[in-house]
């Protein structure tokens, strides 16, 4: 259900065409394939998480056109996104610049890996210890146990 | 009147979870037999209250009764039967009736299979369960109703969203919701155990069934969904990274840590703590989910301020269980047993390696997904977290993952030995890097990513064999031993095996994807245009109409070296009752590849605006997932596993528990 209503909500704000149109290709591959590149991480701002290179809005549209137009008129990829930016806030970057704001955003899968491995780590090495606190006769029962099991 | 009648059949169903809360968990702390019996029989009752609640409305639908809003919004007269069936859960009140209906489902199965589970476990699990029953229900009686009605009732309904008048509406919802809420169960087990203060093995071996369950229904689930999204929006993309996908993507991954971590603590009477915490976590995702998507707070922020009952209701429901069951868990985990040791080199040690991964997948999911929302309400900024940011940060997560997982699979329980294992799979290893190299000297030109993806596809598909190999080989080589060695061995092994694969099946077909081909162009008929090996000629463009669509068909003839393999039909459809235009894009399959065909806008000049894409070995995206749940399902027939099997052989007759 969740997908379906993604879905109504994508395609509710489908316009009549669909994503990148024929007559938009520029004739440059090199320069088109910068351009798809570049679209694909451009936010449509009327959809809901779908690049402008994805999206049949027309909004998207008129993005696809201008990031062309920037390129043909020889700016760099940076140029490109700093002008969409300028234009349209941090909001149309699906992926997010790395700043104070956005610092837990960026980190937390680092975080979350190196906080659970030092924890596991130190569990190991606590029950390593309580394991070593046995006495040794202790030690050569359990050791027999162990191995008559495996 | 039936409508009325499964409107009291509802409130009927709320009355008896409350008394299937109230009495069995009494009747635990007191234990009373007696009344710890009301649980299953009220779990009954509930069930098949809800279950004629649902009969009801989908009468309503198939009978087209305009006097119910529910109908009138989302249904129309000339609506094929199987989507005035499909349409009953196309709506929100809709998929939250079915929502129960499947949540008192489950606790019908925990009630009918009382045999294989002790009374006092029994009892606090549907107690639970009862719990998220009675939530749901009061959500549906006062802010979502379905059988409200409508006077007067106007001549015909406002139709089904046309994009939902698809097979995938009768599929893709239930696989899912079954696989959501068949998590609750592991959740009501978890707390029982909690509110009993004991856990053993015994409990992990009676948790594992449901588990395996929830988890191979929400992968078929998740992939039916991604196919869906696939054929029917039109640009050939299967994954989003929509906030809506991502609801379903972390209880699946929390939910794959479950079916793991269970494996140990069945095996060994280990990871206990770890094991309950995950259950509850996998259930809250499953939560978190439905209120992301039922509360509208995903479109907007403001959307959700406008219209805050439902919301808040979830929220609500959220804020009780989730913080209810953590503040048990606090409570009362300190108190369970530790269970058995094992060294950080061991089967068990990758599993929990395993977990540290696909929990820390799983965080990342969450953080990407609710970053954006946090940020708005905090600081009013608005920023997008898209494809980008989860390629640069999940993806790197997972490949580490997966290239341990046959290592991991290969390593004996309790102390293994990690050159010993390495060496067992040298063989797969190197079989999968000459793949891989084979594949890269033929590609060179091409990009890197898909022969790295394919060898590592393949490395744990090989490693998977090579694990059912190794444990059946004898020496000599002789072979019918050797087969009746590999058929004896549990099935539970060969469905992890299985799923495995599936999951390298799934790894190649993501990339596979580097080479995708896509061609753009303007078309007349008689007209060709390449794309990747082969060629389609545009035959015809005819308008066609249906009972409650119009369309323009185009016919395509897909060419490979001048011979014809078949023609494909795309359609851009206008749904005449809503006004809304969709596009059907046409697909030619060659064995695992597709040839992916969508219909673009008639150009100035009167030529067809043409999308065609060329995707080799796709089809093995969806084709691992239902491997995956294959796999989970030849686990579950494992003798050990079934319902009830070991119970049956000790059974006692001791309490007075009434007949089913």
């Amino acid at each position: 259900m969740r997908a379906l209503i993604a879905f109504a909500i994508i395609l509710l704000s489908f316009g009549t065409a669909r994503a990148v149109q024929p007559d938009e290709v520029l004739k440059d591959p090199a320069l088109e394939q910068r351009a798809r590149a570049i679209s694909s991480g451009l936010r449509c701002l009327v959809c809901q998480n779908q690049s402008i290179d994805d999206s049949d809005a027309d909004l998207a549209r008129d993005l696809r056109l201008l990031v062309r137009e920037r390129l043909t008129a020889g700016d760099s990829d940076a140029k490109v996104r700093d002008f969409v930016v300028d234009r349209y806030g941090e909001f149309v970057l699906l992926r997010p610049t790395f700043r104070l704001r956005t610092l837990l955003l960026w980190l937390t899968p680092v975080l979350v890996l190196g906080l659970g491995g030092i924890g596991l780590a130190y569990a190991v090495r606590r029950r390593h210890r309580s394991a070593a606190a046995l006495s040794s006769d202790e030690q050569r029962a359990l050791d027999a146990l162990l191995e008559r099991d495996a | 009147m039936l409508v009325e009648a499964g409107h009291f059949a509802l409130a009927l169903a709320l009355g008896l979870s409350l008394i299937q809360v109230v009495v069995p968990l009494w009747g635990a702390r007191a234990n009373d037999p007696v009344l710890m019996a009301v649980a299953p029989t009220t779990a009954l009752a509930v069930f098949a209250c809800i279950g004629f609640a649902f009969f009801a409305l989908t009468m309503a639908y198939v009978t087209s009764d305009f006097s119910v809003l529910n109908v009138v919004e989302n249904s129309h007269s000339t609506k094929p039967l199987i989507y005035k069936i499909a349409g009953v859960w196309g709506n929100h009140e809709g998929s939250m009736l079915l929502w129960v209906l499947i949540l008192s489902l489950f606790g019908g199965i925990v009630a009918l299979s009382r045999d294989s589970i002790p009374a006092r476990l029994q009892a606090n699990t549907l107690a639970v369960q009862a719990a998220i029953t009675l939530a749901f229900l009061a959500f549906i009686l006062t802010t979502s109703n379905p059988f409200d009605r409508v006077i007067p009732a106007p001549a015909d309904g406002q139709d089904l969203n046309p994009l939902l008048q698809d097979l995938g509406l009768a599929i893709h919802p239930p696989l899912l919701y079954v696989g959501y809420v068949g998590f609750s169960i592991a959740f009501a087990f978890a707390c029982a155990a909690l509110i009993d203060g004991r856990i053993d093995a015994v409990w992990a071996r009676i948790v594992r069934p449901w588990t395996l369950i929830a988890w191979a229904f929400l992968t078929l689930g998740i992939a039916m969904g991604s196919y869906w999204a696939y054929y029917e929006l039109g640009w050939g993309g299967w994954w989003f990274w929509d906030p809506v996908e991502n609801a379903s993507l972390m209880p699946w991954l929390a939910g794959t840590a479950l079916v793991h971590s269970t494996v140990v603590m069945e095996k060994r009477d280990s990871l206990k703590i770890w094991t309950i915490l995950l259950a509850i976590l996998t259930f809250s995702l499953s939560l978190l989910g439905t209120f992301l998507v039922r509360s509208g707070v995903l479109t907007s922020v403001h959307s959700f301020a406008v219209d805050p009952e439902r919301g808040s209701f979830i929220l609500g429901i959220l804020v009780v269980f989730i913080g209810g069951s953590l503040a048990l868990f606090a409570w009362r985990a300190p108190m369970l047993q530790q269970g058995g040791v094992f060294a950080p080199i061991s089967r068990e040690g990758a599993l929990v390696l395993n977990n540290l991964f696909l929990a820390t997948g799983c965080a990342t999911v969450f953080i990407g997904t609710l970053y954006p929302l946090a940020l708005e309400v905090m600081t009013g900024e608005k920023i997008s977290v898209g494809e980008p940011f989860f390629n640069l940060t999940f993806v790197p997560l997972i490949i580490p993952l997966l290239l341990l997982l046959p290592l991991g699979q290969t390593l004996a329980w309790k102390r293994g030995n990690l050159l010993g294992a390495a060496q067992r799979l040298y063989a797969a290893f190197g079989l999968s890097l000459l793949v891989m190299i084979v594949i890269f000297a033929f590609t060179h030109q091409g990009p890197v990513a898909a022969p790295l993806g394919i060898g590592l596809g393949v490395f744990l598909i090989l490693g998977s064999l090579n694990d059912i190999v190794t444990r059946s080989w004898v020496k000599g080589g002789d072979w019918s031993l050797i087969r009746r060695k590999a058929f004896g061995l549990p099935r539970s092994s060969w469905g992890a095996a299985i799923a495995h694969a599936g999951v390298g099946l799934t790894v190649i077909g993501i990339a596979a994807t580097a080479w995708d081909v896509e061609s753009l162009g303007t078309m007349r008929p008689g007209d060709r245009l390449a794309v990747g090996p082969y060629e389609a000629r545009l035959e015809t463009i005819v308008p066609r109409r249906s009972a409650n669509y119009r369309e323009d068909v185009a016919t395509l003839t897909i060419l490979s070296g001048g011979r014809e393999l078949g023609s494909v039909e795309t359609m851009k459809r206008l749904y005449i009752t809503r006004g809304m235009p969709t596009t059907e894009a046409g697909i030619l399959t060659r064995g695992l590849s597709q040839v992916y065909v969508s219909l673009g806008e008639i150009q100035p000049n009167g030529a067809l605006g043409m999308r065609l894409y060329y995707k080799p070995l796709v089809l093995l995206i969806w084709l691992g997932a239902v491997v995956m749940a294959a796999g989970g399902g030849l686990s579950l027939t494992d003798r050990r596993l079934r319902v009830g099997a070991a119970a049956k052989a000790r059974r006692l007759p001791v309490s007075p528990l009434p007949a089913e």
